[in-house]
């Protein structure tokens, strides 16, 4: 017998998922009727151009946090998978699909770096990521001997900046890392391993499910869609840049959080995550327009996501 | 003993018509507990009979719906532990929480700690001499600079009542105190009980074990499915009389017999051997239900979890359907037909945050599934079918597990682990703290798979359940097979005798 048992409750997930939507309409509603500039068609497009590139790695490291683990290495991922796809993409050598395979495969090969040496080596997930944080970001200068890899293709560069039917491509990559995403969490049997391993690794073990392979799995994919991000990046900035992203994990996994994904697994969704990483998106835009110094921009961002968890906390007792 | 003129005076402590209600099922109904200072009251009773909530509630840990709780003649209310053990209550849980890199001394003024007059700084010089002082007290011999880690279990529980000393308590609750003790360090521990009683201090003592009871008890008050049944001087009762108002019911009604012939030989072990059990034989029949009984820790959980993959072997093999296998893993198990209903269900059984409909199709997902995709059309109605065929009492299959009572929880992991069909079926306490309800209800999915030819392996620390249920039953004591009984030679007494050796 459980003493929360004797606190009925609405099923968990549906109160603050849906608490957390309203959330961010009521934001936009308020940066609407503070700036006119906010609910234009550019601005829209502008702040969706904006967080793509967090959108995708949050929805990676969404895998892992629902199963139970987590990355912090996502940030030097990205700059890592950035200057190696770089540095095949100068024009006139390779064609377009090399430094985009690359580029996602380094992020991949990482991906099972971290997650065997979580599931063989029996580390813990933070450790092993902390670790694999600086030695990516270590790789990275290392590849790149410390300078920015420029002289980059047009086509490569499109993977950024360029737009395909009037939309930006780093926004159809998000729509489409979404959708997938969302299939697999949702309608496939590892998607299902996934949150059983990260809400009962025991039972999942005595249901018989392989709970190695599926954390595997979660950090390959995190890891792989590090590397389209790092692309992604690298296309828009036109360049391969061994500092980039630093703390970049931060944003993606406040992303998560606020998306009422839960940080010990087994609860959380892709649509809260697109949901949170579009309030951190319109808020930095928001207090852009507002002209709020980046000073207090980071605290207001500190205080969001505080709050949603505070939020998440009442609706799971 | 008090006169019972002086009742209303007498009581060091007076629990009155204490009611509670969990979702499901009423764990407490009108329950009265008297405790007189300096007496040993021991509260006895099955699994589930309502012990542990009671206690729960005398300890702040769970509040009442209806009662009253007088102490000293005052009623007194918690809201927490905390305000519980301030009054001067403390419990010796089964399960000891030490801080196990911490010294004796610290874990016993954990919280209390003796200061310097410099603020936050402790004396530990003064915690030291303290703690000695209280373990002479007690005629214990225990270094206080010792690490926690070090102890003994028995020790360590010998730490946590000089604990409840130091923190001025009148009242001790003791829950399976001797669970994990050996004969010879409970024989100290009732030295040390019978001290504190010389002190003054009442203590509230919860067993199974019948001798113990009636060497150190004073005074035995029976519960039974949550009620009050008697409470009696403890040298006016006879071990027979005290077992059937423990039981309190006909077996029969219960239990029904089934006439199933049993076939060939699904599953022998021979020589199987791991960390905390040696030199196992023994062999299953389809149509045949083989109990375990033993006493908490004697080894039986850890033979079946290694046969279904979940601990590694040293020695030994395992014969399914006449052919020797390896179980690496439960995968393999359910691979080869074995299902586990596991001892703690929220431990191993269930994912809490998942919905009953994805526990359910858990360890078969596969059958739901066309390629990698789940067919949620075909899960849904997977689902439905066995909530409805188990009796599963929920508004609908989205329901989050976390929120059922225990009874409906573990129909849920019934339902799941027969999903696969396995042929050999292993339930490890299956209907601890579940309701007599839902109990029979399990006993009866029993039966129906042992007559569908199923083979079926039953751990119980519930004798009448053991005694019920099984044609044959096996004991084992600490790691060993001790006998293996059956029909008429089969008997609580018997079986107690060769669990505790």
């Amino acid at each position: 017998m459980n003493m929360n048992l004797s606190k009925i409750k609405l099923p968990s997930g549906y109160l603050s998922k849906y608490g957390i939507f309203i959330a961010f309409l009521g934001i936009c509603v308020l940066l609407s009727l503070t700036t006119p500039y906010f609910f234009t068609p550019q601005n829209i497009l502008i702040i969706l151009r904006q967080v793509s590139i967090n959108g995708i790695l949050a929805i990676g490291v969404t895998f892992v946090i629902i199963a139970g683990g987590i990355d912090l290495s996502l940030g030097s991922v990205l700059a890592l998978t950035g200057v190696v796809a770089a540095s095949f993409a100068h024009p006139g050598t390779y064609p377009l699909i090399v430094p985009v395979l690359l580029g996602i495969g380094v992020g991949i090969l990482v991906g099972a770096v971290n997650g065997l040496t979580i599931t063989v080596g029996r580390v813990a997930p933070f450790i092993v990521t902390l670790g694999m944080m600086t030695i990516a970001r270590g790789l990275a200068l290392v590849w790149s001997n410390g300078r920015p890899v420029t002289n980059l293709s047009p086509a490569f560069n499109d993977i950024g900046g360029g737009d395909l039917l009037h939309i930006p491509v780093p926004i159809l990559l998000f729509v489409l890392v979404i959708i997938i995403s969302a299939v697999i969490l949702k309608y496939t049997r590892t998607g299902r391993y996934i949150y059983a391993v990260g809400g009962n690794e025991n039972a999942a073990r005595a249901s018989g499910i392989r709970i190695n392979r599926v954390k595997l799995f979660a950090y390959i994919i995190c890891g792989g869609l590090a590397g389209l991000a790092g692309i992604v990046l690298a296309a828009r900035i036109t360049t391969g840049q061994p500092n980039a992203g630093i703390a970049y994990e931060l944003d993606a996994i406040a992303a998560v959080v606020i998306g009422g994904t839960s940080l010990m697994g087994g609860r959380g969704s892709i649509a809260g995550t697109v949901i949170g990483v579009l309030i951190i998106g319109v808020i930095n835009n928001g207090l852009d327009l507002l002209n709020v110094t980046s000073y207090y921009q980071q605290i207001i961002k500190g205080v969001i996501i505080i709050s949603a968890v505070l939020l998440d906390r009442k609706n799971a007792q | 003993m008090q006169p019972f003129a002086t009742m209303n005076s007498g009581y060091l402590l007076r629990a009155e018509n204490i009611s509670k209600s969990f979702p499901g099922v009423k764990a407490l109904d009108n329950v009265q507990l008297h405790v007189e200072k300096g007496k040993v009251h021991a509260v006895m009773g099955e699994n589930g009979a309502g012990k542990s909530t009671l206690m729960k509630i005398l300890i702040g840990m769970y509040t009442p719906d209806a009662g009253r709780i007088i102490y000293k003649g005052k009623p007194v209310f918690f809201n927490a532990v905390h305000d519980a053990l301030k009054t001067g209550f403390a419990m010796i849980h089964q399960e000891l929480m030490p801080f196990p890199e911490l010294s004796v001394a610290e874990n016993i003024y954990m919280g209390n700690e003796p200061l310097k007059s410099f603020p936050g700084w402790i004396n530990r010089k003064k915690q030291n001499r303290d703690a000695q002082l209280l373990m002479e007290k007690l005629g214990l011999k225990i270094a206080v600079t010792r690490r926690m880690k070090t102890l003994s279990v028995a020790e360590m529980q010998m730490v946590e009542m000089a604990k409840a000393l130091s923190n001025k308590a009148e009242i001790i609750i003791m829950d399976e105190p001797t669970s994990a003790l050996s004969d010879r360090e409970t024989a100290v521990l009732f030295n040390l009980i019978r001290e504190l009683k010389a002190q003054g201090i009442a203590i509230i003592y919860i067993s199974h074990k019948m001798d113990e009871i009636l060497q150190i008890a004073d005074t035995i008050t029976v519960m039974r499915d949550g009620k009050h049944i008697a409470t009696c001087p403890a040298g006016t009762i006879s071990n027979e009389q005290l077992i059937s108002l423990i039981v309190g019911r006909a077996l029969d009604t219960i239990f029904k017999k089934r006439a199933v012939v049993p076939g060939e030989t699904a599953l022998s072990v021979k020589g199987l051997t791991g960390k905390k059990f040696k030199d196992i034989d023994f062999s299953l029949r389809r149509g045949e239900v083989l109990g375990i009984a033993g006493l908490m820790g004697a080894g039986r959980s850890e033979v079946v979890n290694t046969i279904f993959g979940l601990e590694k072997p040293t020695a030994g093999t395992i014969m399914v359907k006449g052919k020797a296998v390896v179980i690496r893993s439960p995968r393999d198990a359910i691979q080869l037909g074995i299902g586990l209903i596991t001892e703690d269900r929220k431990k191993e059984g269930l994912v809490l945050s998942g919905t009953v409909k994805q526990n359910i199709t858990l360890a078969a997902l596969k059958t739901c599934c066309s390629g990698p995709f789940i067919d949620v059309q075909k899960e849904r109605s997977i689902a439905k079918r066995q909530i409805q065929q188990f009796a599963i009492k929920v508004s609908s299959g989205n329901q989050v597990v976390n929120y059922l009572s225990g009874g409906n929880q573990q129909k849920v992991v019934l339902a799941k682990v027969l999903l696969n069909d396995p042929d050999i079926l292993i339930l490890d306490e299956p209907t601890r703290g579940i309701d007599i309800g839902a109990k029979a209800e399990i006993y009866k999915l029993m039966n129906e798979q042992v007559s569908k030819g199923k083979a079926i392996i039953l751990i119980s620390s519930e004798l009448p359940e053991i005694l019920g249920m099984s044609d044959r039953i096996m004991v084992m004591h600490e790691g060993r097979i001790t006998a293996e009984l059956t029909g008429a030679e089969a008997t609580q007494e018997k079986i107690m005798q060769y669990a505790m050796q």
